[in-house]
Parts: C-alpha cells; sequence; structure tokens
C-alpha cells in the first residue's frame, strides 16, 4: 500500500461522502425522488474492499449503491443524473438510486429487494466458473438480509458448488430500524458462515486499510480453490436508513459515539501522522472533490428527461 | 444577501410538513447543518437542518403552521439587513421543484379536435315519415342510426346483428329474434332481408347508391374517410337525387352595403365586427317573411311552413362542413347576428359546439365569398326548401346610366325545391332580396 | 418426419441446442444423476458431464435467481422448477429481477435464460401440485411465457426461447408429454415466439385455447364434426406477447366463440381473450362469449371428485352448442 493508493482511497471516500451530502439536499428540495439511501459512514467498506479487486472481478450490491457504483468509477455525472431520473443517467433514468449500475466497469447494479441480488451473484460467479476463468464476484449486503430465504439458498448454492464469490456483510447494526438481537438468532453475522461450509471474518469496516487487506486476503483464497469466502465488516451508518426515517430506534449519543470512528477521519489521522500527506494536500482533494459533485449536479440538472417514446424502450430485447 | 430556510421532503410521499416549534430565534446565528426547527410529517417527527448559514431574520412560518414542502420558512442574512419586504412567496433561493409533480407534456397525443359527431341541421316541426307501414324507417341522423325513434326497453340483438341491420336499414323492431330471451340475431336479420327484398331497397333509394369500384394499388392510396364527411356525404347523395331542384341567379350591387358596414364598423372593436355574411343572412331572412314557401318543407302532400326563421350558415371546419343556426335571424339584430355567428363559427372549429348551435334551421346560406368565385349552385340542405350560395363581391364594369362605371358585384344563386315553388316566386325572393342589400339602412330596422 | 411425443420433442430440442451452443448449460433439481422427474433429461448428465448438467438443491429461490444470473454475465442457462407449482417460490426472482433487469439498467445487460416447468392438473396430486398459474406470470409486461400444445410447437418454440435474448418462461404439461405428433427429424426449425396458429379450421365456431386445452378442444371438435357443426381452433402458444390476429380474424368469420384452459376461470388467459374480442371486434359478436374452464375450487386427491373439476370434451361441446 504506498502513498499513491492511500490518496486514493482518501479521494474516493471523500467522494462518497459529498455526494451523499449532495443528494441529501437535493432530494430535500424534491429533485430526486422515490427512495435515497445514503451510504455516509460506510465509505471505507466499498473504497476498500473495490480496491482489492482485479480487473476481471465483479461487484454487485443492494440498495445502498452510490458508493460502490463511485468506487468502482463511474462517471459522477451520470450517477447524478440518474438519481434526477435523467435520460443521460446510467440507467436512463428507469433505475433510479436504488438500480445504479455499469456493466462495463462490472458493476451489476443495486438491487431493491433485500437479498434479490445474491442468487444472482451466485450466478454470475457460475458464469465465470464455467468459462473457467479465476474471476470472483464480491457481493455485498447487509446484517438484515442474512435473515432471508434468498440469503440461505444463495449461500448453500455457492457452497456446494464452490462458486467464486466473496460473500461481504456490511453490518451496520441495524436493519432498517431493527437490532440484530431483535432480528437474528445468531447475533454475529460471520457465525452464519458455517452453515455454507464457509469461515467468516470479521473485519473493522472503519478502517479502509483493515478492509482492503481482509479483501484480498479473502480473493486469494477463492482463487487458490478454497471456495466462497465470508467477510463481516463492522460499520455504522451515520444518516437514517432512507431519507424520512424518523430515527426512533437508536439514540443521539451512540450516532456520536461512532462518529468519533468516523472512516474518512480515521484515515486522515493515519496520512497526516505516518507523514504520507499534509493538511494543505488533503484540503487539495477536498476542493477538488467538491468541485466534481457540484459538475456532476449542474450536468444533472440541465440534462434532459426522458422523452415519452422511452417508455416503451427495452421492454424485450427483440420486440 | 438574504436566504430563505424551506420546508424540506423527507419521504418519498411527503407533500407538507407541519412546523412544530422553531428550535432558533430570530437574531441567532444560524450555520448550514444546524438544527433550526422541529417539523412534523405525517409519519414522524424530524429535524429541520438549515441549509444555509447567516443570522435569522425572520421567521415566514409560526409554530403549528402546515406548510407544503419547498415553502419558505424563514429569511436568512446579514445582521440588520432590511428584508420587510421579502414575503417569501413562491421560490425561494433554494428553489424547489418537485420531480413528483406531473410532467407538464402530454405522454399520449390529445385527441382529435371534433369529438363529438354534431347532429345535422333538422327543421324543429319537421315530422318525420311515419314508420307505420313498415316501409321506410326514420330519417337518418349523422351516424347512420334512427333519430328520435327509442326503441322500447331496449330492443335485444346482438352487436353484428344490429350492424347489418343499419346497414340495410332494418328496423329491429320488424325481426323476431330467436336467441334466448327473443335476443335478435345476424341470422334473425338475414332471414327478414329474405323475406323482403323490394321493401328494403325501396325504402333508401340512396342508400342502394354503392360507389364505382376503384382498385387500390400501387398508384393509389387510402385515406380514410370521417364520419362527418361520410354523413355530409349520405345527406347530400340523397338531396340531390330526391329533391328536384332548380337554380335561379342575380347579381347584387354592393357598394352600398359595404360602405355602410364600413361606416357601422369604424367605431366597433374587432370582436364586435359585422361581416358582409352577417348583412346577406339577415337580408335573406327578412326576405324570407314575405316569401314563405321558401321558409318551410315538402311533406307529401302537405307542406309545412316554419313560424321562426332561423338562417344556418355553413363553416368549413377540417374534414367537412358544419352549419351553424342562428335564431329568429330576421328579428335579430346585425350585431346579435354577427356576435353569435362568431361564437359559433369558433365553437365549430374548436369542436366544442353545442347541440343548438346546430339545430333548428330553415334556410341555409352559403357563402364561398373569401374565395374569388364568381357564383355557385349549392346542395339543398333537406328538408328545407331552398339554399341561397352567394359569390364574391367584386369590382366589376357596369353600365350606369347608359355610361359605363365601375361598380361592386355579388353574384347570388338560390337552389329551391320545385315541389313547393317555382321559378317565378323564387325569382322575386331574389328581387327583394337584393333590393334590401343595395338599399342596406333597412337591415338596421 | 416421425411420430414423437412431446417429451421427446422437448428432449431433443434441449439437447440439440447444447450441442449447437455450448453457453447453453441446463440446472435444476434432479435434471443430473435421476434423469429429470419427467425423465426429459435422462442421459444428459453422461452425455454432458456436470459441468453442463448441473443438479441444484432444493432452492427454488436461487435456481431462478442463479440463472438470471449466470445469463447476465454471458451464459444461457435453461433453467428447470420441477413443477410449475414451486415456480411460484421464484415468482421475485423471476418477474422481479430476471424479468426487470434490462429495462430497470438501461439496456445495460440482457437476461437471455429460460425457464421451463411442467404443470397440469388431474393426477390426483392434490391441491398444491395441480395448478395452472401461468396467468400469474403473464401478467408481467418483460416476461415472455410461452406454451406449446403440440409437440412440432414444443421444440420449435424452445428452441427459440434458447436461443431469444429475452427471458422466458417454457411452460409445459405433465398430461401432454404423452402426445405423439409428427416432427421433421434431422431439420433445425425454430417456432416463432408470440404467433398463434388455427391448428383446425371451420365456420361455425371459434375456439380460442393452447396447450392442454388444445387437446380437449381438438377431440371435442372431432365429436361435433360428427353432428356436422365446425369449429374453428385456434392454437395461442404464446401467453405474451398475446397474438390475437388469428382468432380476430377467425371471430370475424364465425361470430362465436368459447376460450377453453386449464387454468380456472377467473382472471384467467379468457378473461384477457374475451376482453380483445370485444374490444376489437365488437360489431361482430353474435352472442357472449363463453369461457370453459377449471372450477373455481382447490383441486382435490379422490380422483372423480378431481375430474369434475377439469376441463374436458364434453363441457366443451355444451359451451359451443349453447351460443349456436
Amino acid at each position: 500500500m504506498d502513498k499513491e493508493m492511500l490518496l486514493d482511497w482518501y479521494r474516493q471516500m471523500v467522494l462518497i461522502r459529498r455526494f451523499e451530502q449532495r443528494s441529501s439536499e437535493l432530494y430535500q428540495q424534491g429533485k430526486i425522488g422515490g427512495f435515497l439511501h445514503l451510504y455516509i459512514g460506510q465509505e471505507a467498506i466499498a473504497v476498500g474492499a473495490i480496491a482489492a479487486r482485479q480487473e476481471g472481478d465483479h461487484v454487485i450490491t443492494a440498495y445502498r449503491d452510490h458508493g460502490h457504483a463511485l468506487a468502482v468509477g463511474s462517471d459522477v455525472r451520470r450517477l447524478m443524473a440518474e438519481l434526477m431520473g435523467k435520460a443521460t443517467g446510467v440507467s436512463k433514468g428507469k433505475g433510479g438510486s436504488m438500480h445504479l449500475a455499469d456493466v462495463e466497469r462490472r458493476y451489476w447494479g443495486g438491487y431493491a429487494v433485500v437479498g434479490g441480488h445474491l442468487p444472482l451473484a451466485a450466478g454470475i460467479a457460475l458464469a465465470e466458473q464455467y468459462k473457467e476463468t479465476d474471476n470472483a464476484v464480491l457481493c455485498f449486503f447487509g446484517d438484515g438480509a442474512t435473515n432471508i430465504g434468498y440469503f440461505h439458498e444463495s449461500l448453500n448454492l455457492s457452497g456446494v458448488w464452490k462458486l467464486p464469490v466473496l460473500w461481504i456483510c456490511e453490518n451496520n447494526q441495524y436493519g432498517m430500524g431493527t437490532t440484530i438481537e431483535r432480528a437474528s438468532a445468531v447475533p454475529r453475522m460471520v457465525d452464519k458462515a458455517c452453515a455454507y461450509g464457509m469461515e467468516g471474518k470479521q473485519v473493522d469496516g472503519m478502517n479502509v486499510i483493515d478492509v482492503y487487506e481482509a479483501t484480498q486476503e479473502a480473493l486469494q483464497k477463492i482463487r487458490s480453490g478454497e471456495g466462497p469466502q465470508f467477510l463481516e465488516m463492522l460499520t455504522y451508518r451515520y444518516e437514517g436508513h432512507s431519507m424520512g426515517d424518523p430515527l426512533r430506534y437508536r439514540t443521539k449519543d451512540e450516532v456520536e459515539k461512532w462518529r468519533e470512528d468516523d472512516p474518512i477521519g480515521i484515515l486522515e489521522r493515519h496520512l497526516l501522522e505516518e507523514g504520507l500527506a499534509t493538511k494543505d494536500e488533503l484540503e487539495e482533494i477536498d476542493n477538488a472533490v467538491e468541485q466534481l459533485v457540484e459538475e456532476a449536479v449542474t450536468f444533472a440538472e440541465e440534462s434532459p428527461l426522458p422523452e415519452p417514446e422511452a417508455l416503451f424502450e427495452d421492454i424485450y430485447v427483440e420486440a | 444577501m438574504a436566504e430563505y430556510i424551506v420546508m424540506p421532503k423527507l419521504g418519498f410521499d411527503m407533500r407538507e410538513g407541519v412546523l412544530n416549534n422553531w428550535l432558533k430565534e430570530v437574531g441567532e446565528e444560524v450555520q448550514k447543518g444546524d438544527v433550526v426547527a422541529e417539523i412534523e410529517s405525517d409519519k414522524a417527527t424530524l429535524e429541520l437542518e438549515s441549509q444555509v448559514s447567516g443570522v435569522l431574520l425572520k421567521y415566514l412560518a409560526e409554530a403549528g403552521d402546515v406548510v407544503p414542502i419547498g415553502a419558505n420558512v424563514a429569511i436568512v442574512g446579514e445582521e440588520g439587513e432590511d428584508v420587510s419586504g421579502l414575503s417569501g412567496d413562491g421560490d425561494g433561493q433554494t428553489g424547489p421543484e418537485s420531480t413528483l409533480s406531473p410532467r407538464k407534456e402530454e405522454v399520449v397525443q390529445p385527441e382529435e379536435a371534433v369529438a363529438e359527431e354534431p347532429r345535422l341541421t333538422r327543421a324543429p316541426e319537421a315530422k318525420a315519415e311515419p314508420a307505420a307501414d313498415g316501409e321506410a324507417p326514420a330519417l337518418s341522423g349523422a351516424d347512420g342510426t334512427a333519430v328520435g325513434e327509442e326503441y322500447p326497453e331496449g330492443t335485444k340483438a346482438t352487436p353484428v346483428a344490429r350492424r347489418v341491420a343499419r346497414e340495410h336499414d332494418v328496423d329491429l323492431r320488424q325481426v323476431s329474434g330467436s336467441g334466448p330471451e327473443g335476443r335478435i340475431r345476424k341470422a334473425d336479420v338475414e332471414a327478414y332481408l329474405e323475406r323482403q327484398p323490394e321493401a328494403a331497397e325501396e325504402a333508401r333509394p340512396a342508400a342502394r347508391f354503392e360507389p364505382t369500384p376503384v382498385a387500390a394499388g400501387p398508384d393509389t392510396s387510402e385515406v380514410e374517410m370521417t364520419r362527418l364527411r361520410q354523413a355530409i356525404g349520405r345527406r347530400m347523395a340523397e338531396s340531390k337525387t330526391t329533391v328536384p331542384h332548380f337554380y335561379v341567379t342575380t347579381q347584387v350591387a354592393m357598394d352600398e352595403a359595404l360602405a355602410l358596414r364600413k361606416q357601422i364598423n369604424e367605431k366597433l372593436p374587432d370582436e364586435q365586427k359585422v361581416t358582409v355574411n352577417d348583412m346577406i343572412v339577415k337580408a335573406a331572412a327578412l326576405t324570407l317573411r314575405d316569401f314563405s314557401n321558401l321558409n318551410a318543407s315538402f311533406a307529401g302532400d302537405k307542406l309545412v311552413r316554419h313560424n321562426r326563421i332561423n338562417v344556418g350558415s355553413a363553416v368549413a371546419v377540417e374534414g367537412g362542413l358544419l352549419t351553424v343556426v342562428q335564431k329568429d335571424t330576421d328579428s335579430a339584430t346585425l350585431s346579435k347576428i354577427a356576435a353569435d355567428n362568431k361564437a359559433m363559427i369558433a365553437r365549430a372549429r374548436e369542436g366544442r359546439s353545442r347541440p343548438d348551435d346546430f339545430e333548428g334551421s330553415t334556410f341555409t346560406v352559403s357563402n364561398l365569398g373569401a374565395y374569388d368565385v364568381d357564383h355557385f349552385v349549392a346542395i339543398i340542405n333537406p328538408p328545407e326548401a331552398a339554399i341561397l350560395a352567394v359569390g364574391t363581391a367584386s369590382q366589376v364594369p357596369v353600365v350606369e346610366n347608359g355610361e359605363l362605371a365601375i361598380g361592386t358585384r355579388m353574384k347570388a344563386t338560390i337552389s329551391a325545391d320545385h315541389r313547393v315553388t317555382d321559378g317565378a316566386e323564387a325569382a322575386r325572393y331574389l328581387q327583394a332580396f337584393k333590393g334590401l342589400l343595395e338599399e342596406p339602412l333597412r337591415l338596421l330596422l | 418426419m416421425a411420430r414423437i411425443t412431446m417429451r421427446q420433442a422437448i428432449t431433443d430440442a434441449l439437447r440439440e441446442e447444447m450441442h449447437r451452443d455450448e453457453t447453453v448449460f441446463i440446472m435444476g433439481e434432479e435434471i443430473g444423476v435421476w434423469g429429470g422427474t419427467y425423465a426429459v433429461t435422462r442421459g444428459f448428465y453422461d452425455e454432458f458431464g456436470d459441468k453442463r448438467v448441473r443438479d441444484t438443491p432444493i432452492s427454488e429461490m436461487a435456481i431462478g435467481g442463479a440463472a438470471a444470473g449466470a445469463a447476465m454475465n454471458g451464459l444461457r442457462p435453461v433453467a428447470e422448477f420441477m413443477t410449475i407449482n414451486f415456480a411460484l417460490l421464484a415468482l421475485d426472482a423471476i418477474v422481479n429481477h430476471a424479468a426487470k433487469l434490462h429495462y430497470m439498467f438501461g439496456a445495460q445487460m440482457k437476461v437471455p435464460v429460460v425457464y421451463r416447468a411442467p404443470g397440469g392438473s388431474g393426477r390426483q396430486l392434490g391441491a398444491t401440485h395441480s395448478h395452472t398459474p401461468d396467468v400469474i406470470f403473464a401478467h408481467f409486461p418483460s416476461l415472455k411465457v410461452v406454451s406449446p400444445g403440440t409437440p412440432y410447437d414444443a421444440k420449435g418454440l424452445l428452441k427459440s426461447a434458447i436461443r431469444s435474448d429475452d427471458p422466458v418462461l417454457f411452460i409445459e404439461h405433465a398430461t401432454l408429454y404423452q402426445v405423439r405428433d409428427e416432427v421433421p427429424d434431422d431439420e433445425d426449425y425454430t417456432v416463432p415466439i408470440g404467433v398463434s396458429d388455427v391448428k383446425r379450421e371451420g365456420s361455425d365456431v371459434t375456439i380460442v385455447t393452447y396447450a392442454q386445452g388444445l387437446q380437449v378442444s381438438l377431440e371435442a371438435a372431432e365429436r361435433l364434426s360428427k353432428e356436422g357443426i365446425e369449429v374453428e381452433v385456434v392454437d395461442l402458444r404464446t401467453l405474451r406477447p398475446l397474438d390475437m390476429g388469428p382468432a380476430i380474424e377467425s371471430f370475424k368469420k364465425t361470430f362465436k366463440a368459447v376460450v377453453v384452459e386449464e387454468g380456472h376461470r377467473s382472471y384467467g388467459v379468457g378473461a384477457e381473450v374475451v376482453a380483445r374480442l370485444q374490444e376489437e371486434a365488437f360489431d361482430f359478436l353474435d352472442a357472449p362469449i363463453k369461457r370453459v374452464a377449471q372450477l373455481e375450487v382447490p383441486l382435490p386427491y379422490s380422483r372423480e371428485l378431481e375430474q369434475m373439476a377439469l376441463i374436458n370434451p364434453d363441457r366443451v361441446i355444451e359451451a359451443v352448442k349453447e351460443i349456436l
């Protein structure tokens, strides 16, 4: 891990943070509709894990997907345009916040049905196995998803067929408004892995370096034939489940406590303390990101809405 | 520089919020991100974070107010700034544009302008030919179904049976049905037709006119005819073949009429200006007072004279022709005629006509003066007795007192039903009509 | 030409396509070592090996989703649900995921997956194993749903489904597997998805039907013919996209129609066909359009009781005579 990489991770996390904050503002102004699930607080996971992938590896996640889209390097302007439902959006305005995707970069999207993408991940991995490559699939999901039927069936299938999937549980302590203790008979997600023939590992999801190293290690195991792997990354979301969350299920103190471990703050301290960067350098990155996000907002606002004909396009590949 | 704090959208279906209470006072410093108030949506109590920084200068909403999302609730600016003039109505700095509001553009193409099929003109007192003898059915309305006839209790007949009956002008009340509960089916109508071929044919000779077939091919293209066009076609074919038309033409000196019109219109605003057609229509109506045969309908062995004089004016619309009817035209003032006709024509062109606009005409005027027409001959609108066709008023060389001069002349041709009138009467009508227009002051009475 | 069963026709189609395109593979419960619970894939495991013939655990949701995932990433899976009743467990994976992704992600990916599922009532399998829930799947705009009624159509349609870039649900009927018919051998033919077919000509009444209903209607037609009544039988073959052309053309000749389907009457295929007939050919209606369908009851085990609820030629004949 050299300075270049770490600064790039810093930039990516700041980009995600700024993008999410701006999206929140735009949502409150009525320019983004539907549901908006912010990734604020969880940036280290998307950035650290995706940084560890090799070129052919795939990424797929649930609806809290802006962070992953940015971490694979998608065009920020087109992501913002998608949030505003414009024709220039990555999904032509037809997906919205929960369905960003960038297939060229092997990012298969965000998915709204909890757990719905887990078997898709298994299938994508199945195809890699079938084509006899050593590519893997990084499948992200939340703690809540570990209780749905899709989780059980997909992990089991991956275990039994030894599919090259890295199952990454982003445990942000809550499934919407429900704590883990109230939802899961087994409170540590990593303990569920053995039911599918996998060893799990818990990772500090607020530390991007830890995330990177753990992911790298797990991918290594997959590629050397040890079968699918499971990582539980402990993290926290500073905002609600989505916009309009009344936040009755946790206290302000709890949120404040987790803010002390802000992933961006952690990396910043590391960079400064190790002399890998100066405050000015970091501020320069901050400003560049700010500008990039504003450009994206302008682009999105000036982009046209989809044409009426678009309603009927792409229902089938062959009409 | 004053900025606004706005009621935010904090939920995908949130449309308004209640401002429960302010957490910052007027005069207090506010940083972007500070919680300035507690608001309530119908799902939850939430925090309103300011998106602007400065001094809170003025509340635009009070505790307890229900505020729509996007509306301004407070003004923030520099200390001491004068914001007395700012009410904060409508758009604030953070201008709200709900992407959820309905799109302004129509996704679907709007329907054609002429949505409703207008009833074609009919004399109010003209009776339909009696259907009692079971032969000729009632006069057709625009879509070919019997107009003014009600099937008792709604005759039970299948859609295809009704269609076949329509196409052959069969009165369904004459047909017995073999279906359940006496429902009339296609076979029943066909059986009925087989039993009386002659009656069906005699009743509506016009309907037997099949168009000469034209082979469709690479040199032809087919266009759907509007129902209006088809209806006009049926009626004109019927009129031309059953009514013995004859025609008389006269030439009217329009100089006085045009001069009077100019005078009248000088002082009038555009929407009240009198047209030449208005004067023609009035002249035609006034003259009819003395020629009641021409304001009548042929009814077999009698002549039905109409007590009112309602002159219809033919109006070109997309896909055909409509006749808008001025009621009591003889006693209406020129300005009333002008106003009514203008309104009815506008409605007709926009497809918003009222049924009344087309009802009750007793005489029709058709004016092609706008098209440089010398003269033309119109087809009578049954069941009227006559129609007046008017050409362009143009400058021509004329002979006055044995000398050549230039005058404005307009030709008018009356088509009349020889069953109710004859040439001499029609000619006298034209003479009187012409006289009115040539001494137009009488039109102002 | 050979007279083969529908089962054989499906087997042949699968085998031929697997030879033709190496991205085609099959997955499902008991399709490999067992050879398929209806013996459709007997011998495939030995012929193609376990990479291309995948026995899955009992995991319908994973079968539905993983097949879609593999299709997203360049393969052409043919996933089998042991019966269409179990496919209900994968309804979300099929209609919310496989069918939606192409549209929802702005055409960034395509999902060329085929889901095969046999249905069919009347084998005393009890209420949970005897549904014909075709319309539930046909309801959703971005899924294609086909259900052949003859061996010829089965082979041709399955090939079209496998070669299609769209997700297709291919509904088979256990009771139809034994039906025999002429199928050209050694000919690589396809039957287009979304095209109906007149299976029998006639001028008295139009019967609109598909799958099991087709066989029942053809039998009824033979018997009616002996009484001098000639019915025209239109086979829909595809439920979505629905081709009403031949049915409407036929209706405009006969003015009367009966819809025959194996599913329940309410909210069924008949409901859709009747709606379209009266919308597009209102002036040709000479009688109410009848629907012959399964009675509105869960299917019981006891044989005679179950038979009473099913469609059969007698009920079709009765319906035809009612409107003649």
